[in-house]
């Protein structure tokens, strides 16, 4: 029989691609700060996979502990219960791994542009030659549109620019998974588009595992593959993954008259909504279920008792 | 940049919004704009000054005693005018003195050198009487060139005594404020620790440190003799006493600085793995530069201002005893020279506040006007 004859690799090999693997996986993790009585849960069960190569976006409202997630995962904090894992790791401090992009820049003001990215570079490429190193950052300056600006200081710079430089600073450390605590929602509406555009298309050169924090539904929808909404915290909570299903690479403006697009937006935003209507609902509830009981007390007499007047 | 960019932006870091108008003007911007400028930063302070100058002649012609009399703003000019004027007469004769003295070595050595030839054909006892009278000549020219005039201090060089005391004992509060304040805005132990020294001699005045400074240079010098020393006993006791009372402000200004530096500069130093000393000289001290030449520039005015008291106790012949020793003295010049110091000592005071602004200015990066 032919069959015998003919040496055939073996049929795993060329089996349907499986699913991409977590590359990031938070086990049932709960972050609160304070103690005793003044203690505030931010966080509790989390359960989150973050697969290699994907744009993921968490949305939630202000204040619902976005950015502690982010710190949490960046290895800033540790969680009180539960466990983070990268590549079978147990996260148990910063790395450069994790890229970071803060939601206030946080430049350095003391270093000029190029001294901001090179402090990064310089740190995390010791091993490479000056020039190297150089032409790394002058790769990263021109990615991020900043070569005409190399020597200004972050307070010569408009809020647009300082975000780019701390994309480019965060994007030459290449590190595995990226970082974005809400990076656009200190910016004007037009310079967040603009912003929005360009790590889109950075984003698809690089197809670099990615995890944005925004408040921001239409944002997430246009650079995310998949969108999970943060419910409102205390105690804050992953709602169910929404699955972006739009062609890649992405135009902003035909998006606006897509209708998965539209569909979407308003399945995450009610959503979202809903959620927030349940948890002040409960709150209400909550603080209606054990109302004070006041005393009646009435007076008798509204005379003064004689002899103790004045 | 243009140079007008350059030019306000450098009115900008050394305070001196005064020359603003000015550049704008040469710039052809709007005038009138400018002239207001002008007359703010101009022409009104000097108005205050003028009326100034009026109601001081007015209290000179006031306050008047049988011996003693305020000074007018004229007899001031004129004390100040002969100070500098002795100052260069002073200066001129030293270096005459100086001249006769080195004419006189080129002579003394000449003349050693003759008597040391005759030495050279002379025999026997003759000849070493020679060659010892030929080393007489040789140390006296020495000496003579050596000369140093002796002369008491002019008041520039008083002047001069009291600037390099303070700048000597700033020097050293900030060798030791500096360090103990970046650990102190590092290690909040270290602070707990350190704070009730702190809050304690703080409020110390200049005055009741002296006694102990001057115990401490005492035992330090025991033993050696007066010009055997670098400095001068005075002028320590002077520097220390400064040192002690302007260390305060550098120290719990740095220790503010250190310890406030922003979460999100730190989290981007964990980030990228800075080691400790990274971290101190990347991060945490160009963060509290601005914050810790707040506090230099405290630490040197107070400086100036104790380091007058303290020339006045230590006998340091700086200006704090110029003033001591013309209020001893009690000529008809005295209140005149004295009033004249107190100008010349609030203007070196100015002087000083202003270099120290000039340096905050330029380590504090996009918030130049701030505290």
């Amino acid at each position: 029989m032919s069959v015998a004859v003919l040496d055939r690799p073996r049929s795993k090999a060329i089996a349907r691609p499986a699913p991409p693997e977590p590359l990031i996986s938070m086990r049932s993790v709960s972050k609160g700060y304070g103690s005793g009585v003044t203690r505030n849960e931010v966080l509790s069960n989390i359960n989150l996979n973050l697969r290699k190569g994907e744009f993921l976006a968490i949305v939630g409202f202000s204040g619902s502990g976005k950015t502690t997630l982010t710190k949490l995962l960046a290895g800033l904090e540790m969680p009180d219960s539960g466990e983070i894992v990268m590549d079978n790791e147990v996260i148990k401090g910063p790395s450069q791994e994790r890229g970071i992009v803060f939601q206030n820049y946080s430049l350095l003001p003391w270093l000029t542009v190029r001294g901001n990215i090179a402090l990064s570079v310089d740190r995390v490429f010791k091993h490479w030659s000056r020039g190297e190193r150089r032409d790394h950052v002058e790769k990263f300056i021109e990615m991020v549109g900043l070569s005409h600006a190399v020597h200004r200081r972050p307070h010569e710079l408009s809020g647009g620019m300082r975000q780019r430089v701390s994309l480019a600073r965060t994007l030459a450390m290449k590190p595995n998974v990226l970082l974005l605590d809400e990076p656009l929602s200190a910016l004007d509406a037009l310079t967040r588009s603009v912003l929005q555009e360009e790590i889109l298309k950075i984003w698809e050169e690089e197809r670099q595992t990615c995890l944005l924090i925004t408040n921001d539904v239409d944002e997430a929808i246009l650079l995310a593959d998949r969108i999970v909404p943060l419910n409102p915290g205390p105690n804050a909570s992953l709602g169910p993954a929404f699955s972006v299903e739009l062609e890649r690479p992405r135009d902003k403006t035909a998006l606006n008259h897509n209708e998965t697009f539209k569909g979407l937006r308003n399945a995450v935003t009610n959503y979202l909504v809903a959620v927030r209507q349940k948890s002040r609902d409960d709150e209400a509830l909550a603080s209606e279920a054990s109302p004070i009981e006041l005393p009646e007390l009435q007076p008798r007499s509204l005379r003064v008792p004689r002899g103790r007047a004045g | 940049m243009n140079w007008r960019g350059n030019a306000l932006k450098f009115c900008d870091v050394a305070g001196l919004p005064a020359l603003e108008p000015f550049v704008r003007l040469l710039a052809g911007e709007d005038v009138k704009e400018q002239l207001k400028g002008i007359a703010k930063f101009v022409v009104l302070p000097v108005a205050a000054v003028v009326v100034f100058l009026l109601l001081w002649s007015a209290a000179a012609r006031t306050v008047v005693t049988d011996s003693m009399q305020l000074p007018s703003p004229t007899d001031t000019w004129t004390a100040g005018k002969e100070l500098f004027a002795m100052h260069s007469a002073q200066r001129a004769e030293d270096l005459k003195v100086k001249q006769e003295k080195t004419i006189q070595a080129v002579t003394l050595l000449a003349q050693a050198n003759a008597v040391t030839k005759q030495a050279e054909s002379a025999t026997g006892e003759r000849k070493e009487t020679l060659l010892a009278n030929a080393l007489v000549l040789k140390k006296k020219a020495v000496q003579a060139a050596n000369y140093r005039p002796s002369s008491a201090p002019t008041f520039v060089d008083q002047i001069i005594t009291s600037l390099k005391t303070v700048f000597v004992g700033f020097a050293i509060a900030t060798l030791i404020a500096v360090p103990i304040g970046v650990l102190c805005g590092m290690s909040p132990w270290c602070n707990a620790a350190l704070t009730p020294f702190i809050q304690i001699f703080k409020p110390v005045s200049p005055l009741a440190w002296l006694p102990l400074a001057f115990l401490i240079i005492v035992w330090a010098y025991s033993g050696t003799k007066p010009g055997e020393n670098f400095f001068d006993k005075a002028f320590l006791i002077s520097a220390i006493t400064v040192s002690l009372c302007s260390l305060w402000p550098t120290l719990v200004n740095t220790t503010l600085g250190v310890a406030s530096v922003d979460k999100d500069y730190m989290n981007v130093a964990r980030v990228l793995k800075l080691s400790w000393s990274q971290q101190l000289f990347k991060i945490i001290l160009p963060a509290s530069l601005p914050l810790m030449f707040a506090g230099l520039r405290i630490s040197l005015g107070v400086g100036w201002m104790v380091l007058i008291a303290a020339d006045m106790l230590a006998q340091n012949p700086g200006l704090g005893k110029f003033v001591w020793d013309e209020f001893q003295n009690g000529s008809s010049q005295t209140y005149a020279r004295i009033a004249f110091s107190v100008i010349i000592i609030g203007l070196i005071g100015l002087l000083l506040d202003r270099i120290m602004i000039f340096m905050r200015n330029l380590v504090s990066f996009g918030d130049p006007q701030a505290a």
